[in-house]
């Protein structure tokens, strides 16, 4: 994977390749220049440390976009066995924006669907970066009324930009197939575990993401609007976007606060990208967690749970 | 009898004319014909020379589809607060206030419980005119209050829908709303009862994407802009125009999304019929 370097993370780069190059020259026991290493080294992690510690929520955003870190995929390499692909929408197409399928979740045989970003130009063109048409909502549909009928939990991965805005789109009903998943999702039979894994893009995200638990990475972000779209329409200028990001309030952190997302799953410093094998353990962790405790309810039970918490999500004054 | 040329009735007068207040007339936002308030008033706001529906409120929308004296307002002091302290050109607080004052609105939905020819019903209309129709915390907690009286009573829902999408100024609070009146309306799905979707001119967004799309049977007025993402997005990201007719009723209807499209003046017969029929 090629490297990227984010701007807010320049001067700790700059540190790590001064420290290498000092570690290239032939040391000959020269104690000093050890020293010097160890010394650049501490400096170094400080420097991490502080950076991550005061992230800008324009940072999460670009934390959450990261070409480098792990896409929907990714993870289930990592976290699953036996992974069969399952592909079309029965209607139109195949869309390759979202992937979904089967496989061994630990014991346990799952189906999984997820928004899937391309790594490079091309694949983002064949997974059209990660944007859904309708019938990769109705694809996740389709997946998920299997998963029903075989008994089988639902996991998600969110990670989109949002719904694709496009003329196909719209004519096939792109309006109608979100709402043909909320309304499927809340009634669904069997669990139903998303996790936002980089952008949850409005209400591209919410199509996967009506479910029991909804957990977030910690660098992930999810909002309404994307930050560019609400600072160009409210401040009219899309470069106002980490102006926007900080009105929003669109971080798991954020989220977390207002009751909204159940846990927040956390992140090595730096971002997923830096230990995605970790990362995805502790995905695998929080989730089985949850699939063990949701499969002692009946499914009247997890209905009824799933609708009461949404119903009070929300705040306002009466009276 | 008078000479022919002296008139002999007040109404006749030009005097009057003069003294009529501002507002009398209003010209067509379609056709620019000048047109007369009262005569568009007793013509549920729909232009008698185009057939152009202007926009109405869901105080008008209610006179027109529920039985006289038949309804009360539910819900009607929810007020949003500002979970997020949101603040753009103003504090969202008082974009709150200056739209109350403005619209003399308390958010931008309205409930009803009345009746249609006797038959109990909710009514759920929302009102473009308080923030562009846009749906936080009140608008979900109200609609979906709306649905819980159906399912309650029970008997069928109706909502009349005009909205630019979820209210940015709650976050994601307002995106969540999408899921609530969703899951509000799985248990009303569960139950012999219609949920009818009147859409109108301009709903788009999440409101599109959740209740409005979610009828039992979906009805739109004529020519009313209906769709995900709005025009200027759609034009933004594909860079080139947009076909005539794009995202209008008939699009919709031609593609499969709505049952029909009914005019304004034929609303509350065609509930009465389709009321009867489920």
């Amino acid at each position: 994977m090629k490297d990227f370097i984010l701007e807010f993370e320049k001067p700790l780069r700059a540190l790590e390749f001064k420290i290498n190059e000092l570690e290239k020259t032939p040391q000959d026991g020269n104690i000093s220049l050890e020293k010097e290493i160890a010394k650049l080294r501490k400096k170094a992690e400080k420097m991490h440390r502080d950076i991550y510690s005061k992230l800008s929520r324009w940072q999460y955003v670009q934390l959450a976009r990261h070409p480098n870190r792990p896409y929907t995929l990714d993870y289930i390499d990592l976290i699953t066995k036996n992974f069969i692909e399952l592909k079309g929408d029965r209607t139109f197409s195949d869309d390759e924006a979202i992937v979904a399928g089967l496989a061994h979740w630990g014991e346990r045989s799952v189906a999984i669907i997820g928004h899937q970003k391309g790594r490079g130009t091309k694949d983002n063109i064949r997974r059209n970066f990660g944007m859904s048409h309708p019938e990769g909502y109705r694809k996740a549909l389709r997946i998920m009324r299997l998963a029903e009928k075989f008994n089988l939990p639902v996991i998600t991965l969110i990670d989109t930009p949002g719904a694709y805005p496009g003329l196909g789109a719209e004519e096939r009903g792109q309006a109608s197939a979100i709402a043909e998943n909320l309304l499927a999702m809340a009634n669904l039979k069997v669990p139903i575990i998303a996790v936002v894994i980089g952008e949850g893009g409005s209400g591209g995200a919410l199509a996967l993401a009506v479910a029991d638990r909804v957990y977030m990475l910690q660098y992930a972000v999810y909002s309404v609007i994307s930050p560019e779209g609400c600072a160009s329409i409210l401040y009219r200028d899309a470069s106002h976007a980490s102006k926007a990001a900080d009105a929003m309030k669109i971080t798991a952190p954020d989220l977390l606060k207002f009751g909204i997302i159940d846990e927040i799953i956390e992140e090595p410093l730096g971002g997923a990208h830096h230990d995605p094998g970790l990362v995805a353990a502790r995905i695998a962790e929080t989730v089985t967690g949850a699939l063990d405790e949701l499969s002692t309810m009946t499914y009247n039970e997890r209905i009824e749970k799933r609708i009461e918490k949404y119903l009070e999500i929300g705040e306002w004054n009466e009276g | 009898m008078s000479p022919w040329f002296k008139r002999d009735s007040e109404k006749l007068s030009s005097s009057g004319k003069r003294d009529m207040p501002d507002g009398v007339w209003i010209k067509c936002n379609s056709c620019k014909e000048a047109l007369f308030h009262k005569e568009l008033e007793e013509n549920a706001q729909v232009c008698p020379k185009c057939g152009y529906h202007f926009p109405i409120s869901s105080g008008e929308y209610v006179r027109i589809l529920l039985d006289e004296d038949s309804y009360s307002e539910q819900d009607a002091d929810l007020r949003s607060t500002d979970p997020l302290k949101f603040k753009d050109s103003m504090a969202y607080s008082d974009r709150i206030v200056k739209y109350t004052k403005k619209s003399g609105l308390n958010d931008a939905i309205r409930c009803f419980s009345g009746t249609i020819e006797d038959r109990a019903v909710e009514l759920a209309a929302m009102d473009f005119s308080f923030m562009g129709g846009s749906v936080g915390s009140v608008v979900g907690e109200k609609f979906s209050r709306a649905v819980s009286r159906a399912v309650e009573v029970p008997c069928p829902l109706i909502s009349v829908s005009t909205s630019g999408g979820m209210r940015m100024q709650e976050g994601l609070f307002s995106l969540m709303q999408m899921a609530k009146v969703s899951a509000a309306l799985v248990r009303l799905a569960n139950l012999p009862q219609p949920f009818i979707s009147i859409i109108t001119n301009p709903t788009t967004g999440g409101t599109t994407a959740s209740f409005a799309m979610l009828g039992d049977v979906n009805i739109a007025e004529p020519d009313a802009l209906i769709g995900f993402a709005g025009p200027r997005v759609i034009k933004q990201t594909i860079g080139q125009d947009l076909p005539e007719g794009f995202q209008k009723s008939k699009f919709l209807l031609e593609h499969g999304f709505l049952d029909m499209i009914v005019e304004r003046m034929e609303m509350r017969d065609t509930l009465i019929n389709l009321l009867g029929l489920l």
